[in-house]
């Protein structure tokens, strides 16, 4: 065999293996999508979101998991946006180029990717534990300081991406820096920020681990956050794990509920991201 | 007239721009506390726990909330075995997606197949965890684990490797579904990081005669090294602290795992079974002190990660 055939042979079984692998995932993710969908489709419909869990053995649907997390994953992405856009201006406006800047930005990158349970456990020793008891609020809290280093990354992206002379044209007449910053710069960015609150929205709306010690659940409808309080995950967690038929069918339909959702919010984000050449 | 609407403009300016600068160093301020908080809450929370067992809460795996003793062996070697498993099958495979998709796939294919792969990425890890529970454990099972237990001889190492309940939940199958949970973020990320190596240098080794498996080999991948390491601690930060792709399938079995297909527990899945349900005062303050071992174990990880993506944009 020739060198040049060598090198065909060899390259010839690297573009095998490339599209092998290639193969293997898809088809795996198109199992689970497979699986997700063929499940979940018949608990899909109207009784769903109009009734509350059931008993084992009896019809219902998920409206009390779903009116809980759509509270606390507001509260916590209001409070992800204030904070989030707040420390992304920041580092963008104020610190840019200071190793203070470099270090927060290190271990906002750090937070981005900390494992969620632990977000959970520190929220249980810093609001439940003191304060006596499971709520909605500290589900809210626990979430918001996940969805907020998301917020900041985005922030702070879509800031730098802003022209200089944007800056400079709003000082020259006359703006102070706050000004610029709150009438120019938010302004020509919003699209941009609006990313990464919907980015961050996605994230959370999935999260279960940093539910379970802080909003712990609910089994009745409760749009009280002061109270423990029910969310799609938790359900779907305590419902797949149970032997009942019907909540089973129930957790595939909650859990079909949440990947669309988040599908849907992750396209629109990337469609905003695209206009706002955020990449 | 002119003058006075111009001092009042600069008066409003002073308070206002002071404030606005303080409130955006306070929420940057706030998040840092934050972190610093997680760590000492997470000391705090779990100091009872190393002050009863000392350095033995590392290295036994004795797990009983009967007797109120606590070691975290198991759950520590669990979840560095799961990660380390996901990531080695996790790994060629998303090298091997991102090549194909940057180097062979017409782009008419590649742009569709790369956002649903990035699509996919973001699906929540319960739906993952449910895939593991219903679909990937019962097949695993019947098609994988019983074969193999009828095969085995008894003593052989076929036997001491895979031996374990064949219920599919073990600590081979959790690291299954964390390999397909991380498997479309590193092979998303693998393509973003490859695309952003400027096509000349590509097409310059192509128009030396180069083949395709040669310019990957000599300039995609030496020129992205660093970033790629960094990549793979991404995915194993990931792993490491995953909580409910694992939680569903695992088998929950504190002691040390005999074999790879028998029931274990990681940290993560320790923590979210019993922590509402902790018996005692130690049983609580062992699960926060798993949960400081994981904070360290993770943040170390990530750290190295992020130092070496730091000329990136990932």
């Amino acid at each position: 065999m020739t060198r040049a055939d060598r090198r065909k042979l060899a390259n010839g079984v690297f573009v095998a293996l490339c599209g092998i692998a290639t193969a293997i995932a898809l088809s795996l993710l198109v199992a689970i999508l497979w699986a997700l969908v063929g499940r979940g489709l018949g608990g899909m419909g109207i009784l769903l979101f109009t009734s509350d869990q059931p008993a084992p053995g009896s019809i219902g649907g998920l409206r009390n998991a779903i009116v809980g997390s759509l509270i606390m994953c507001g509260l916590g992405m209001a409070g992800a946006l204030v904070i989030g856009i707040l420390a992304g201006t920041w580092l963008a406006e104020y610190a840019s180029g200071t190793r203070t800047a470099a270090t927060v930005r290190f271990l906002n990158d750090v937070l981005l990717s900390a494992p969620s349970i632990l977000i959970g456990l520190f929220v249980y020793e810093l609001l439940v534990a003191p304060f006596g008891g499971f709520s909605g609020y500290a589900g809210a809290v626990a979430l918001a300081f996940i969805a907020t280093p998301i917020v900041v990354r985005t922030t702070e992206d879509i800031l730098l991406l802003q022209p200089a002379e944007l800056r400079e044209a709003g000082m020259a007449v006359g703006a102070g820096r706050a000004l610029v910053i709150r009438r120019i710069m938010w302004r020509a960015a919003r699209t941009g920020l609006l990313t990464g609150g919907l980015l961050g929205f996605a994230r959370i709306s999935g999260e279960t681990a940093p539910l379970l010690f802080t909003s712990l659940g609910n089994q009745f409808f409760n749009a009280d956050a002061a109270q423990p309080m029910a969310s799609l995950p938790t359900t779907i967690f305590q419902f797949a794990l149970s032997a009942y038929d019907q909540w089973q069918n129930l957790a595939w339909a909650g859990a079909l509920l949440i990947a669309v959702a988040v599908l849907i919010v992750n396209i629109v984000g990337r469609i905003l991201a695209r206009e706002s050449h955020l990449s | 007239m002119a003058e006075a609407s111009a001092s009042s403009a600069i008066e409003r300016r002073g308070p206002g721009e002071a404030l606005f600068r303080f409130a955006c160093a306070g929420a940057a301020t706030l998040l840092m506390t934050a972190l610093a908080g997680v760590v000492v809450s997470l000391a705090i929370g779990g100091w009872p726990a190393f002050r009863a067992f000392g350095p033995a809460f590392l290295y036994t795996a004795t797990w009983n909330p009967v007797t109120d003793v606590y070691g975290a062996a198991g759950p520590i070697v669990g979840t560095l075995l799961t990660a380390t498993i996901a990531l080695s099958f996790a790994l060629p495979l998303a090298l091997g997606v991102a090549v194909f998709l940057v180097e062979f796939c017409p782009a008419r294919l590649a742009t569709p197949i790369g956002i649903a792969i990035e699509l996919l990425a973001g699906i929540p890890s319960i739906v993952y965890g449910m895939w593991g529970l219903f679909v990937l454990a019962p097949w695993f099972a019947a098609y994988i684990q019983m074969p193999i237990a009828l095969s085995a001889e008894a003593g052989s190492w076929a036997d001491t490797v895979f031996s374990g309940t064949p219920n599919g939940a073990n600590i081979f199958t959790a690291a299954l579904v964390l390999a397909v949970m991380i498997l479309p973020y590193m092979a998303a990320v693998f393509r973003e990081l490859f695309l952003t190596i400027p096509p000349h240098v590509r097409e310059a080794a192509y128009g030396l005669g180069c083949t395709s498996l040669e310019v990957v080999h000599s300039i995609t991948i030496p020129s992205v090294r660093r970033s790629i390491v960094g990549v793979v601690m991404l995915g194993l930060g990931r792993a490491l602290g995953e909580t409910m792709a694992v939680t569903f399938i695992i088998g929950n079995s504190h002691s040390l795992p005999r074999s790879l297909f028998d029931g274990g527990a990681t940290i993560a899945s320790t923590i979210a079974n019993e922590f509402t349900e902790a018996t005692g005062a130690l049983h609580e303050a062992s699960l926060v002190a798993l949960g400081l071992i994981l904070f360290l174990i993770t943040f170390g990880v990530l750290a190295i990660a992020r130092a070496l993506l730091r000329s990136t944009d990932l």
